[in-house]
């Protein structure tokens, strides 16, 4: 007999509200991610990310609003739920004097059906660090151990933070493709990161968080298109000396309203509307009866980064 | 399973049995503790070196006991012995996991709290049966020549470890990392200069009516009356239970895994 597939979402997140003292982490938090996808939560550092994951995981309990995972409440259903999630740290999870394959080996010991380990730890090119102590790995290496240790018990969802901070590009390549996989073979992956790349490489949804808020959620398609016009663009105008006072209005006025005008700081602005020839001309004549001299005016495809900035008015990763 | 690709990655959770996962933490962490030099130094080369230079110096400065020195050492450093791991090594161990994370990550893992403490306590014995046939081999070429009453011996040997690992559980839930790291070995080693562990209370003078209730004193002494007069010492025993009690009281009021 086949068992019914499961119809709830992976993980139903609503009205999360935590507090750490005065601070607001999460705000009134809600979002779901579908099984067998990859969902990023990408935001920038302090945006609650962290601690929207880890009342997944059962660390702490909700102050306000419910989280459930599988269907499960994480606090109460606790035993039932654990051994079918896999968790990625943010960092640590190991005793500093134990070998790298030791400790997956533990880990994988507390399973009743784990992967092949040494076959894991070739996969995410442990296999000439296997002897050395955990405290001697290097940052990368440890954070593909953790990598393993999360997903070494078959888990349904795994829960990775920051998967590739710190990892060289080959590490990167290698993490990614890993996570690919295991959508692949039918595991739900949430991610956070505050790599907008990482983001649109990997995920199928991400929900764009900041101050502990959902500001976006999309598809990158979505989301890069703004939901309109295809052909909107982005334009960066990067100019040497300060730009004068009242710029934003003076250039929204010279461009058109279909152009939203972002000034990031005193020397640099993000456009982001129509990309034509007749717009880029404009943007020069702008300059030159303004009495500023562009030292670099580049155009592209709106990437979430713009999203990010365009929602916010900040820049994700300064 | 229809949409299943079966893939390497196929899900397929699921806990190992209990008994399976407490014999994994309990050998993982027996190993760890038996890997760190300062933990061995304490675990068994200490005990070793208070055995030795016990009963040589006795035997040098011509210090004579109701019983040959051996005799009278040898329960002691028994004791030291479960003193040294199951509060100090233990103590250590679990405030360093507390700061990188470790127990953190096994919260996550199909290891209940409960296995994690039932790990913790059969690493424990594993290490301390170690030390036992270490230090009985040791005192055995010395001569030692005990009259065991068994009762009592165990029953020594467990309310020990319980009262000791209670205490140890107790500073490494409150402290930070090094200061529980400061704190266990100096506690360790005012309770080997004036605990009562290794020398009887009696020798302590006036103070011996004192250090007959600490833990140190009472499990030296249930000790001594096991392997040495043959009797099971219940008022020592009952000393260590109530300190095994107060210390399970206080650490599961204070302490946080993380």
């Amino acid at each position: 007999m086949s068992k019914p597939v499961p119809t709830e979402p992976a993980v139903a997140v609503d009205g999360l509200v935590m507090r750490y003292g005065d601070k607001v982490a999460v705000d009134a938090l809600s979002l779901t991610v579908e099984r067998q996808t990859i969902t990023a939560v990408l935001g920038p550092n302090g945006a609650g990310k962290t601690t929207t994951l880890e009342t997944c995981e059962g660390y702490r309990a909700p102050q306000q609003g419910t989280v459930r995972v599988l269907g499960l409440d994480p606090v109460r259903d606790r035993s039932d739920l654990i051994p079918r999630i896999g968790v990625m740290l943010q960092g640590g999870g190991a005793w500093s004097g134990v070998r790298a394959m030791e400790m997956l080996r533990h880990v994988a010991r507390l399973h009743a059906h784990p992967l092949d380990t040494d076959a894991l730890a070739e996969r995410l090119g442990l296999g000439d660090c296997g002897r050395t102590p955990y405290r001697r790995l290097s940052g990368g290496q440890q954070q593909r151990l953790g990598l393993a240790m999360a997903v070494v018990g078959r888990p349904e969802i795994v829960f990775v933070d920051e998967p590739t901070a710190g990892m060289d590009p080959q590490a990167r390549r290698a993490t990614w493709e890993l996570l690919e996989e295991l959508r692949h073979d039918g595991v739900t992956v949430v991610l956070t990161t505050h790599y907008m790349d990482e983001a649109e490489r990997l995920a199928d949804r991400i929900h764009i968080i900041d101050h502990g808020r959902l500001i976006a959620s999309g598809t990158p398609l979505e989301l890069t298109r703004g939901g309109s016009d295809a052909r909107t663009a982005t334009i960066r105008l990067v100019v040497t000396r300060p730009f004068p006072p009242g710029t934003p209005d003076s250039l929204r006025s010279t461009l058109g309203s279909e152009t939203e005008v972002t000034q990031l700081d005193e020397l640099s602005l993000v456009l982001s509307g129509p990309a034509d020839a007749s717009t880029l001309a404009k943007i020069s004549g702008w300059c030159d009866a303004n009495g500023v001299l562009p030292e670099s005016l580049s155009l592209g495809q709106r990437n979430l980064e713009d999203v990010f900035l365009e929602l916010t008015g900040r820049e994700l990763t300064p | 399973m229809s949409l299943d690709q079966r893939g390497t990655f196929a899900p397929r959770p699921g806990a190992a049995p209990f008994h399976r996962m407490v014999a994994a933490q309990a050998a993982m962490e027996a190993r760890l503790m038996l890997r760190n030099g300062e933990q061995l130094l304490l675990a068994v080369v200490i005990p070793v070196i208070v055995l030795i230079g016990g009963v040589e110096g006795a035997h040098r400065m011509g210090k004579t006991f109701a019983h040959p020195a051996v005799d009278v050492f040898t329960p002691g450093v028994l004791a030291l012995a479960v003193m040294s791991t199951a509060f100090t090594s233990l103590a250590i161990m679990t405030g360093f996991e507390r700061r990188y994370g470790v127990i953190k990550r096994l919260g996550s893992s199909p290891l209940p709290r409960a296995g994690l403490l039932a790990g913790k306590v059969g690493a424990l014995l594993l290490v301390e049966v170690l030390q036992f046939v270490v230090i009985s081999i040791v005192a055995l070429a010395l001569g030692w020549d005990p009259d065991v009453d068994p009762l009592g011996a165990v029953l020594a040997f467990l309310l020990g470890t319980a009262a000791f690992a209670s205490l140890g559980l107790l500073v490494a839930g409150v402290l930070r990392a090094e200061a529980t790291l400061a704190a266990a070995n100096l506690v360790y080693l005012l309770l080997l200069a004036g605990g009562a562990v290794v020398l009887p209370p009696s020798s302590y003078g006036a103070f011996g009516s004192v250090v007959q209730w600490l833990p140190s004193g009472a499990l030296g002494d249930a000790m001594r009356q096991a392997f040495i007069d043959g009797r099971t010492s219940w008022l020592d025993l009952a000393v260590l239970l109530v300190w095994a009690v107060a210390g399970t009281f206080m650490t599961s009021r204070t302490f946080t895994w993380e």
